[in-house]
């Protein structure tokens, strides 16, 4: 269940680690300066030099040590697992540190905006609240009753294999702020809640689904989603996203989980 | 300035910092500060597992699994501690899944288990299956399982606060503070990013749970924000470090990225080969070959490549071959580590070995603690409501070289320890007047560094501090190159006071941020370099060419690195002192795999 290799139709343009050429890159960024006398968001170009197996983030990185401090974005573990540096990059939502410079044709200049339909804080920085509030609406733990067992529970690996894709999670926010629907409208629950939803609904383990689906069977919750696959396509994790929110509305007509 | 007030605070929401925080939240008022969003901490970036002796694939005993750790750590590990936590990873683990940790499941659906380097069955026989895990994506899982339970319990974050300062009862970094004078903390204070106020926070028991420093190298395994914070402060307040010369390079770095390929690639049957192919570790290590501890792997691949046997155009690495394991078993055992070759090196493992060469991963050393995690002051001497569990600590579970798996244990087991600890501490203890302007040390480097209009930068003091680590400090040492590394850092460490910042804004100014913790990367490697150049030894993950054996005679002992003033207020120096191995089953032998 890895996620589709991005330049799966090219494998041979690498030839040796170590061996790769350098080129000259512009980034179109989306800046926003909050202290500014006049506060208003505007592009600024910059081109910088990179090499074969660069990322949109060392690009960043450059600019930020080399060219203008104050170039401000989040970033942790450069290497797709923390899920910090999401952003619009040419459009489509991508964690920067995933992101191969070499993949996105630098002939052209590449845009970097934040992601959409969360306030902008600084530059590609924004206020991740809402959608942590979103996440923690529905109940992103596992609920039981009764006594903890004195060992561990059991779970065959065809239950584990069940909700295994959304377990995979890194909370970054690229599915929700790519949801058109959330765009429009902010009280979505949206996708990456959902998935979080789904992770527990589907455990055997779990037994809260019946208070999770009603949450999601709210005006803002599951049926929202109109299918239109942009989460799926955002998820930096390969999680088939578009398919956990229609497993969730099936649940909750047949309530079978 | 805002001042807060809480019975327990804690520094870091990783592993450790989240562990502590479920179990002092429900016993004290407990406010957590991290610099990240908690599910950003590098936790989550581990991958292999996390071992304990359920017995449930194979016999294991925690007694196996507690000498392993002091066999792996070659002697200089506290038996007690490793005691301590081989048997409490037990019950830690079985918590885990409790809280809803997705473990690997066997055919009967108990938590599945795996090998890995260096844990061995009967006392290194054979490997043993003890690593507990979910894919190669068990940190990850722990860190959202954990963050999961404090979302439950409404636990009080505050994200993206870095704390600068630890504010204790007596200056410490004088050395003048007598054995035996009780110290305490008081709070701490922090820098609020989004804003750029200024925080104190009054507690009875303040935890440092700030995970490791690995960005003082070039090559790492180790998250950007990885700046050894909580380490840093304590040095500057006049608090030891212990055992900082240890620092691990994993084996298996993505080559030339330093990207994290787990053991577990190894503990599912891949194999490292050299330039001809061959099967290197089975000259270095003939029993466990590639299940080596992860500091016999690491020479031996540098070994190989110095000795001209290395891979690729330059013959700088090695290859990681998986090409003979099943897709369908790579898929389901390590899916994330095999997406990092694709996406980063353009290679395919199931048909291509992956170019690999180690990576700075661990810091062994850290703020010393015992058993309960409370911070020493002195190889005796505790400070009175510090606490500090994870990678900052040094309890000391890894000796001079960490096994796998043994970090997350170490978060686990020690982080609910520290948990229980402070809120405990905080029960009794009565609250403490904070010393006269407890911002006055933060407000000043804040605004040095703001106010200069020009000045160096921050990124190529950074860059050579990490360039000179690499070259003279890394897997092969001699007295030559740590003293140019020590002159090096020296010298940086002189340009640092002219550093100035280009971002004059107060939100969310990350450019400011990063010059601070370029002061405490600068700080620790100062101690991590003297430490190794006064370890004229070869043991763990500390290696000198000058002085290839174990000297068990002279330093069988731990070393207690002070920051020390100087003769002007800029200049600071490093003492070094020893505290004793705590020894009780095993005594030193000669380390073979």
């Amino acid at each position: 269940m890895t996620a589709v290799l991005e330049n799966s139709a090219e494998p041979d343009a690498t030839p040796e680690v170590g061996a790769v050429p350098s080129f000259d890159v512009t980034l179109r960024i989306r800046r926003f300066n909050p202290e500014a006398s006049e506060a208003a968001a505007y592009w600024e170009e910059f081109t910088v030099t990179a090499y074969g197996t660069d990322r949109v983030l060392d690009a960043m990185h450059k600019i930020k040590w080399e060219v203008d401090g104050s170039l401000t974005f989040r970033r942790s573990c450069a290497h797709g697992i923390c899920g910090s540096d999401a952003m619009r990059i040419n459009g489509r939502n991508r964690l920067a540190c995933k992101a191969l410079l070499k993949d996105l044709d630098p002939s052209k200049p590449i845009t970097i905006e934040p992601i959409k339909g969360l306030p902008v804080v600084k530059d590609l920085v924004v206020d991740m609240e809402p959608f942590f509030a979103s996440y923690r609406e529905i109940m992103p733990f596992l609920i039981t009753s009764g006594n903890a067992p004195s060992a561990e529970r059991l779970q065959s690996a065809e239950q584990r294999e069940r909700y295994d894709d959304t377990t995979k999670c890194i909370l970054c926010a690229a599915c929700t702020s790519s949801c058109p629907v959330f765009w429009n409208d902010g009280q979505y629950f949206g996708p990456a809640a959902i998935v979080n939803a789904h992770r527990f609904i589907f455990d055997s383990r779990d037994e809260g689904a019946e208070q999770r689906l009603e949450i999601l069977n709210d005006k803002e919750g599951v049926w929202r989603c109109r299918t239109v696959f942009n989460c799926t396509e955002a998820c930096p994790r390969g999680i088939e996203v578009t398919k956990a929110i229609q497993e969730v509305k099936r649940a909750m007509i047949t309530r079978a989980f | 300035m805002q001042t807060h007030q809480y019975d327990v605070v804690i520094v870091g929401a990783g592993g450790a910092g989240m562990r502590a925080a479920l179990e002092s939240s429900t016993r004290a008022r407990t406010a957590v500060l991290t610099k990240l969003y908690p599910t950003r901490s590098h936790t989550g970036a581990a991958q292999g597992g996390m071992c304990a002796a359920l017995a449930n694939v194979e016999e294991d005993n925690w007694e196996w699994h507690t000498f392993d750790t002091v066999k792996g750590g070659d002697y200089l590990v506290d038996q007690d501690a490793a005691e301590v936590m081989a048997k409490e990873a037990i019950e830690a683990v079985l918590d885990l899944e409790r809280m809803g940790l997705p473990f690997n499941r066997t055919p009967e659906g108990r938590i599945d288990q795996r090998r890995f380097g260096g844990h061995t069955r009967n006392h290194g026989e054979a490997a043993v299956r003890r690593s507990c895990y979910a894919a190669d994506r068990t940190g990850h899982m722990i860190l959202q399982t954990l963050y999961q339970q404090c979302v439950k319990q409404e636990v009080s974050f505050f994200n993206e606060f870095y704390v600068l300062d630890v504010l204790l009862t007596e200056d410490l970094s004088t050395g003048e503070v007598p054995e035996g004078t009780p110290v305490r903390a008081s709070g701490v204070v922090a820098y609020e990013l989004a804003t750029g106020e200024i925080h104190v926070f009054r507690a009875k028991s303040v935890v440092f749970a700030t995970g490791g420093a690995g960005k003082i190298f070039k090559t790492t395994s180790n998250a950007h924000t990885l700046t050894g914070d909580g380490m840093a402060l304590a040095l500057r307040r006049g608090i030891p470090l212990e055992d900082m010369e240890f620092f691990q390079f994993h084996p298996t770095g993505l080559a030339g990225l330093g990207i994290l390929l787990s053991e577990a690639a190894r503990g599912e049957g891949g194999i490292l080969r050299n330039s001809e192919g061959e099967r290197f570790m089975e000259r270095y290590a003939p029993t466990i070959k590639d299940l080596a501890p992860r500091d016999m792997v690491a020479r031996a691949m540098a070994n190989e490549v110095r000795e001209g046997r290395g891979c690729g155009p330059e013959k700088d690495y090695v290859l990681l071959d998986l090409t003979h394991l099943e897709p369908a078993h790579i898929d389901a055992k390590l899916p994330d580590i095999t997406e990092f070759a694709r996406t980063y090196l353009g290679v395919e493992p199931y048909t291509e070995p992956v170019p690999v060469y180690p990576t700075a991963h661990y810091a062994m050393g850290g703020v010393p603690t015992t058993i309960d995690a409370e911070v020493l002051r002195n190889p005796t001497d505790v400070v009175g409501g510090l606490f500090a569990a994870g990678e900052v600590a040094c309890v000391s579970v890894h000796g001079a070289n960490r096994l796998g798996t043994n970090s997350l244990l170490d978060i686990n087991v020690f982080g609910k320890r520290a948990g229980i600890a402070a809120a405990a501490y905080a029960a009794t203890a009565d609250w403490l007047d904070l010393p006269e302007d407890p911002t006055a040390l933060v407000i000043g480097e804040i605004e040095r560094m703001r106010d200069k209009a020009q000045g160096e930068r921050v990124s190529d003091v950074r860059r050579e501090l990490q360039e000179t680590m690499d070259a003279n400090a890394q897997v092969f040492r001699t007295a030559e190159s740590l003293e140019k590394a020590r002159d090096d850092v020296r010298a940086l460490k002189k340009r640092y006071l002219s550093v100035s910042v280009q971002d004059k804004g107060r939100r969310f100014n990350t450019d400011l941020l990063e010059a601070l913790e370029l002061g405490f990367l600068l700080d620790l490697a100062e101690v991590v370099v003297a430490g190794a150049l006064a370890r004229e030894e070869s043991r763990g993950g500390h290696f000198r060419e000058d002085f290839p054996t174990r000297d068990d005679e002279k330093f069988l002992h731990h070393t207690m690195a002070y920051l020390r003033r100087g003769a002007t207020p800029d200049e600071t120096e490093v003492t070094l002192g020893t505290k004793p191995v705590t020894m009780t089953r095993y005594q030193p032998m000669e380390r073979k795999y």
